[in-house]
């Protein structure tokens, strides 16, 4: 048996139109499935906007919103892959008085860099695999981030 | 052509073939009334309420299998119909229903009698629109009927503001659908159905779950055939009743919290649980784990997302259950109906052990006695709406069916006030058949304004009041789980419902007696009018045998056994 709370990511193709999101995110609450994250942006040149939703339940569960989700009439497809490429963003405000150098120094191993500094705060970013953002996150902590902001998954089966 | 927003609803309706429409005008749709006014293509009937608009297109359909038109106001006439919306949501009932809305330029403004009516609608319908353009219209209303009728079918609800219905725009209603996101699996895959037809062959204990699916998709006289070449016995849901005609062999009656002992214990015991068009709720299924425990399942539906929901099955099958068991009869030869005989004779001896029956051992008339009575006097030339409560369940028990679409009553959602505009739109579908409505002291008076709909339309409901003086199955739970303490069930006070209904100019009966239950009845089929028949009856009568909420089939509480008087 997979563990109940297992994390999953979805992929939705819906038509671009009005209150498709609400549809779906009625449908998690309405039918009392968690929403971790959920990203959304329309696909370029198609009528198409593409979500990911990071979820997490048992196989039953997934399985059962996978087909609720379908069953929603803009909905093109659902993909529930285990394979996928998946990228999250995360910005990070520090105090000025932070050592910028280690701190770009670890940004830099998680893909990111310093990405705006003013008179009293740094910023900056990071992009990479979900596990490894929060694990940078915790590691980041030390440095007292006055401000951490997460994007949420995208996803790409391969 | 060119026409208005208002004009292209009546045109659509048209070109859809609706005769009937149910309705009730206000300020955001009365350009459509006005165009009501000025046509004659379709009827309108003024209910006098938008719930009982919405549950009379309701009944129109399920008797019809056409889908149900109803037609309100924003606001408070939305509002009002939002229990009809859920109730054919839970039960796949098609209706399209068009609401008003107020004017484009004042939505989100807390105009007067602005409610976000598809904000509300979205959880309890199967699609909607707010139609924002008067030249979307025709393409809207034209996927609203087709996404109503296929597939499972359900409610489609459009918002229409007040402005875009006085809009001028071009209308063509010979536009193709081009619904790509939208494509209802309708044929069963050959190979799953094959190795379930093998699977049923091998079955030593195989029985027939049958369900509401079969009598939406017309598919009730294929599933005869099936059943009789296989000699398999059969169960039906709440949903199915007519689906098999009562008198039938291998009929072995209604599973569930209030099916027979029989149905529950057939469930209970058999390998091969055949699924077709039902979705394992869970007043079916009792407790989960213990349903059908030793049992291979095959699940034959269109919707997708109803197999493996609850129970797994061993063999899913989507698609349309008329096509699928079409195709089921062409390998039929793969099974020999005489294999079940000793599983049959089990089930027989279940039948004899707990039969589905009452005792008549009070001085009031009991209810089932009613049911059955009717059941002999009108059996098959009666349609049969019901409300919500015990009444119900003794109907669904005890009511002869012989046919699909001569029982009609809330299910999934067991929606109160549901049966008397039922009813009417029932008669209105169905002009030939009588329409009775029975009901409970509690339901009928949630609706009982559609005495004067009925009255001014002349549509003939007859409704029998089986007046317990009580909101008899919560008091039943009351009695059972609650320890008798009867907190808000007692309904000792009561209107005359005689005078009632004579105060709209229907006719109404009280009766105390069988005689004067077949006098009144007669009367009533005579009279052509609507009636209310009340009928005194035993006040603590429950409902058996039962499952309690959780338990296990097989672990029904019985009617008491009693010596015959
Ligand atoms: C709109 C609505 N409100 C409440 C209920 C809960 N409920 C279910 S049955 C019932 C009692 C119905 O009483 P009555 O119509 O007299 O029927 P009886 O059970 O006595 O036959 C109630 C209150 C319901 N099903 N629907
Ligand atoms: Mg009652």
């Amino acid at each position: 048996m997979q563990d109940e709370s297992a994390r999953r990511v979805i992929s939705v193709i819906v038509v671009n139109e009005a209150s498709v999101l609400s549809r779906i995110t009625d449908l998690f609450s309405g039918r009392g499935y968690n929403i971790t994250s959920l990203t959304v942006a329309p696909i370029p040149d198609s009528r198409y906007s593409r979500l990911t939703i990071v979820t997490s339940g048992s196989i039953r569960v997934i399985e059962q919103i996978t087909k609720q989700l379908h069953k929603l009439i803009p909905v093109l497809k659902v993909y529930e892959h285990a394979d996928l490429v998946e990228k999250e963003m995360a910005l990070m405000k520090f105090p000025i008085s932070e050592n910028i150098t280690d701190i770009a120094t670890l940004c830099a191993a998680y893909n990111g860099k310093i990405v705006n500094v003013g008179d009293n705060v740094f910023i900056a970013m990071v992009a990479d695999e979900p596990k490894r953002v929060e694990n940078l996150l915790k590691i980041i902590s030390k440095y007292n981030p006055k401000e951490i902001v997460r994007s949420g998954a995208v996803a790409l089966e391969r | 052509m060119q026409i208005s927003g208002a004009q292209m609803v009546i045109e659509a309706l048209i070109a859809e073939g609706v005769d009937t429409v149910f309705g009730y005008p206000g300020g955001a749709i009365m350009n459509v009334y006005d165009e009501i006014y000025k046509q004659n293509s379709f009827h309108h009937i003024l209910t006098r309420h938008e719930q009982a608009a919405v549950h009379a297109a309701e009944g129109y359909s399920k008797a019809s299998g056409k889908v149900g038109v109803a037609l309100i106001t924003s606001g408070p006439g939305f509002t009002n119909a939002v229990t009809g919306l859920a109730d054919a949501y839970m039960d796949s009932i098609p209706l399209v229903v068009i609401s008003g809305q107020v004017p484009m330029s004042l939505i989100g403004t807390d105009a007067f009698q602005e409610i976000d009516a598809v904000g509300i609608s979205r959880s309890c319908t199967k699609h909607n629109y707010l139609v924002t353009d008067a030249s979307d219209l025709p393409r809207i209303l034209k996927e609203a009927f087709y996404i109503a009728a296929s597939g499972r079918p359900g409610p489609v609800h459009v918002d229409i503001p007040k402005d875009v219905t006085a809009q001028i725009a071009e209308f063509d209603y010979s536009i193709e659908l081009n619904l790509e996101t939208y494509k209802p699996h309708v044929k069963g895959n050959p190979r799953q159905i094959k190795k379930a037809m093998e699977a049923i062959a091998k079955a030593k204990r195989p029985i027939f779950y049958l369900g509401g699916g079969i009598v939406n998709s017309n598919a009730a006289y294929e599933v005869r055939d099936l059943v009789h070449a296989t000699g398999i016995p059969a169960v039906e849901t709440f949903m199915a009743r007519g689906v098999l005609s009562h008198d039938d062999d291998l009929l072995i009656s209604m599973l569930g919290m209030h099916g027979s002992y029989a149905a529950n214990m057939a469930m209970s015991e058999t390998d091969l649980v055949i699924g077709l068009g039902a979705r394992f709720d869970d007043r079916v299924t009792g407790k989960l784990s213990e349903f059908a425990k030793n049992a291979g399942v095959i699940h034959v539906d269109i919707d997708p997302a109803s197999i493996s929901k609850l129970v797994k099955a061993d063999f899913p099958i989507v698609g349309d259950v008329k096509n699928v068991v079409k195709e089921m009869l062409e390998s039929v030869s793969l099974i020999n109906p005489t294999k079940y005989e000793a599983w049959r004779e089990t089930i027989r001896n279940f039948e004899e052990l707990h039969p589905l029956t009452y005792h008549e051992d009070s001085d009031r008339l009991k209810p089932q006695w009613v049911i059955q009575r009717v059941g002999e006097l009108l059996g098959d030339g009666a349609n049969i709406s019901t409300d919500v409560g015990q009444h119900q369940m003794w109907t669904a028990q005890f009511y002869p069916f012989t046919r699909p679409r001569q029982w009609i009553s809330s299910g999934g959602l067991g929606t109160m006030g549901f049966g008397f505009p039922a009813a009417m739109g029932v008669k209105v579908a169905s002009p030939d058949k009588i329409s009775i409505n029975f009901t409970g002291d509690g339901s009928i008076l949630m609706n009982c304004q559609e005495l004067m709909t009925a009255v001014e339309k002349k549509i003939p409901v007859i409704n029998i009041i089986l007046n317990n003086n009580y909101l008899g199955m919560v008091r039943q739970w009351q009695t059972l789980f609650y320890n008798k303490r009867h907190s808000q069930t007692d309904l000792s006070v009561q209107p005359d419902f005689v005078k009632l209904a004579e105060a709209f100019g229907g006719i109404g009966y009280r009766v105390h007696t069988k005689e004067e239950f077949d006098a009144a009845l007669r009367d009533a089929v005579e009279k052509n009018i609507v009636t209310f028949i009340e009928v005194i009856v035993e006040r603590l009568e429950n409902v058996m045998p039962m499952v309690p909420a959780g338990g296990s089939l097989f672990n029904m509480m019985l009617l008491e056994k009693k010596e015959k008087k």
